[in-house]
């Protein structure tokens, strides 16, 4: 009885193999195929290795998006080592792609650790610590306009308060080289300095003017 | 060689590569030819 029973099993078995070993063209059989021109069997290998391959890369990035790179990588070296001809045949396929695939693994973990990425979180985010201290297109037009409105208004001032204010403020020269400059004593550039925004404020207070952002 | 890969080993997963990946493949694979030189091996994809 037990003896029927693995005879059974025998037989099965070795009917079994050659249809499995039909529907399986092998590797190196793609492999040939393809460097010959046949552009199927690189389908073939693709979809038959796929699973393998993904998860591997998956499992040690644990990330889909760089896991799709990585084996978009891994193929491209695949593709053009076996375009150039340089690779042996020697029933290793499988393994051969998962040696580029962990190659390229240690690759992107080496180029991450050499350009540190930082990505913020739900505690901590980075861009509330640093911000752009620009300012935005609203306050930069307020800016302009208030700009713009202060010239206008230095142009009402004398001519020699406008020289010492114009030198103080926007050359932002010392008080000391612009006596030197205008020749006057460096009381009379203060005195001067002191009435024009005397005179500044004097024409903001009777027309109006605010000049805040 | 352990050392740089993270620690969680045990999240892996089956996962399967988009077929979007895998027709560029074998778009690439059709557009790469190979021209060989004297000694020098040229890639040339024709696109």
């Amino acid at each position: 009885m037990t003896q029927k029973k693995l005879s059974n099993r025998n037989s099965q078995t070795l009917t079994k193999k050659p249809n499995r070993m039909a529907l399986q063209i092998e590797d190196s059989v793609l492999v040939r195929d393809y460097i010959s021109g046949d552009e199927k069997s690189l389908e073939v290998l693709i979809n038959r290795h796929n699973q393998r391959i993904s998860s591997f890369i998956y499992s040690k990035v644990l990330d889909r998006d760089v896991t799709e790179d990585i084996f978009q990588d891994t193929f491209i070296k695949v593709i053009k080592t076996l375009k150039k001809g340089r690779y042996s045949e020697e029933g290793k396929f499988l393994p051969w792609v998962m040696r580029i695939a962990h190659n390229l693994i240690i690759d992107h973990f080496r180029k991450n650790k050499r350009i540190p990425k930082f990505e913020g979180n739900d505690d901590f985010n980075i861009f509330s610590v640093i911000g752009d201290d620009k300012l935005n297109a609203e306050k930069q037009i307020i800016k302009n306009q208030i700009d713009s409105d202060l010239r206008q208004l230095v142009e009402e001032l004398p001519n020699d308060q406008k020289e010492v204010l114009l030198m103080r403020i926007y050359k932002d020269m010392s008080f000391k080289e612009i006596s030197e400059n205008t020749g006057v004593s460096i009381n009379t550039a203060l005195g001067r300095m002191r009435y024009a925004l005397i005179n500044l404020r004097k024409i903001i207070d009777k027309h109006n003017i605010v000049l805040t952002n | 060689m352990e050392k740089i890969y993270p620690g969680h080993q045990k999240k892996c997963k089956l996962t399967e590569t988009k077929s979007e990946t895998i027709q560029f493949l074998l778009g690439f694979s059709k557009s790469l030819h190979v021209i060989a030189y004297k000694n020098l091996k040229f890639e040339n994809v024709l696109n």
